[in-house]
């Protein structure tokens, strides 16, 4: 009843492919708030403001 | 005390718990993913779009409009990958990819594309515009929906009518810097439309045992390799002159209309060759250089029309 479940535990290889997949996800992340920054400061006040 | 072998206990586990193995996919494998020799070809037409239309786009809106075309012609991939995977597990050419190597997922290739295509076209639309965003995502619904889930596996015309998707780029770029759907970005859209056909058929008259067994009904495994040379050379012949419209029209200079014409006969002298070529090593060599040259043919149109483009603008 008070048995510890079953845990995955992963391998060198599996840990150092999340790690590499994360950095990754975080580096795009990185890159996407750059560019609304970026896009911010050059639109202006009409950033709102978008033609069709 | 457990019976179980180390790994039959995590197989247990995860069978347990509804997943697979834990992932050993590298970054590398959802590149892969997204076909970056395709989604190369892509940016670089949206580009050429984009500098031929007229007035000017802000670089940085530019730069922003073209990693949403390149992200969303990645998760296009991505969600062909994750569709087709069966097919490409039979087929030669496609058997490395990262679902059928069993790298990735099927579930995961399918969630990594349809992020990717969400914010793809989020993000053009809020940075952008919104005629640009709503290019990007039919583009991105025609070549999943209309050609992988339908037109692929049910029509030997499945190339000619989801062309369609890989023609729009050019269209994108345009409407990414005006915010409308010029002329002249119709006429590369045919370009590359017309273009389409004879590329894939050529490279499908190398493969056609492999698509036979993975039963894709492509124009040489339903018609034929003779009826498929015709329409080649019938494909190219009108490519030929769809390539020449921007000079014939008054769009592009001179220049451009020799380079065109020039393209466009040797296109139309490669598919002859081709048409006139028997089965056998001699007709396998015909159908590369063909395939070869149309990407030689694509990538000198657009270069063109982009120099074109540049200097006239410091004319």
């Amino acid at each position: 009843m008070d048995q510890e479940p079953d845990k995955i535990v992963l391998s060198e290889e599996q840990k150092r492919t999340r790690r590499a997949r994360s950095v990754a996800i975080a580096l795009a992340l990185g890159v996407l708030v750059i560019l609304f920054y970026a896009v911010t400061l050059i639109k202006g006040p009409g950033v709102l403001n978008r033609p069709l | 005390m457990s019976v179980l072998s180390e790994g039959a206990r995590l197989d247990a586990a995860a069978a347990a718990v509804g997943r697979s193995e834990p992932s050993i996919a590298t970054v590398g494998d959802y590149l892969d993913l997204m076909k970056p020799r395709v989604m190369s070809l892509v940016v670089f037409t949206a580009l050429v779009g984009m500098m031929i239309a007229p007035g000017h786009v802000h670089p940085v809106i530019g730069f922003t409009a073209l990693i949403c075309i390149a992200v969303g012609a990645g998760a296009a991939g991505a969600l062909n990958m994750w569709y087709d995977a069966d097919i490409d597990a039979v087929m030669t050419r496609t058997s490395r990819r990262p679902i059928p190597r069993r790298r990735i997922a099927p579930g995961e290739a399918f969630g990594f594309g349809i992020t990717l295509a969400c914010f793809s076209a989020a993000v053009m639309g809020l940075l952008v515009n919104w005629l640009a965003a709503a290019l990007l995502a039919f583009t991105i619904f025609f070549y999943v929906v209309v050609y992988t889930i339908w037109l692929k596996r049910s029509t030997p015309q499945n190339i000619v009518i989801g062309g369609a998707a890989g023609a729009l780029p050019p269209v994108i770029g345009w409407a990414a810097s005006t915010g409308t759907i010029g002329f002249e970005s119709v006429l590369l859209f045919l370009i590359i439309f017309v273009w389409t056909p004879p590329h894939f058929w050529a490279l499908a008259l190398t493969r056609v045992e492999d698509y036979a067994r993975a039963c894709v009904p492509m124009l040489p495994v339903v018609a034929g390799r003779e009826e498929t040379k015709r329409q080649i050379l019938l494909y190219s012949a009108v490519l030929a002159l769809a390539g020449t419209s921007p000079w014939l029209l008054g769009y592009r200079s001179a220049i451009y209309g020799v380079t065109a014409i020039v393209a466009g006969a040797l296109m139309v002298l490669l598919a002859a060759r081709l048409l006139r070529e028997q089965e056998g090593l001699g007709a396998q060599r015909a159908a590369l250089r063909l395939f070869g040259f149309s990407i030689l043919y694509l990538f000198v149109l657009f270069a063109v029309l982009l120099i074109d483009a540049v200097a006239s603008r410091f004319a």
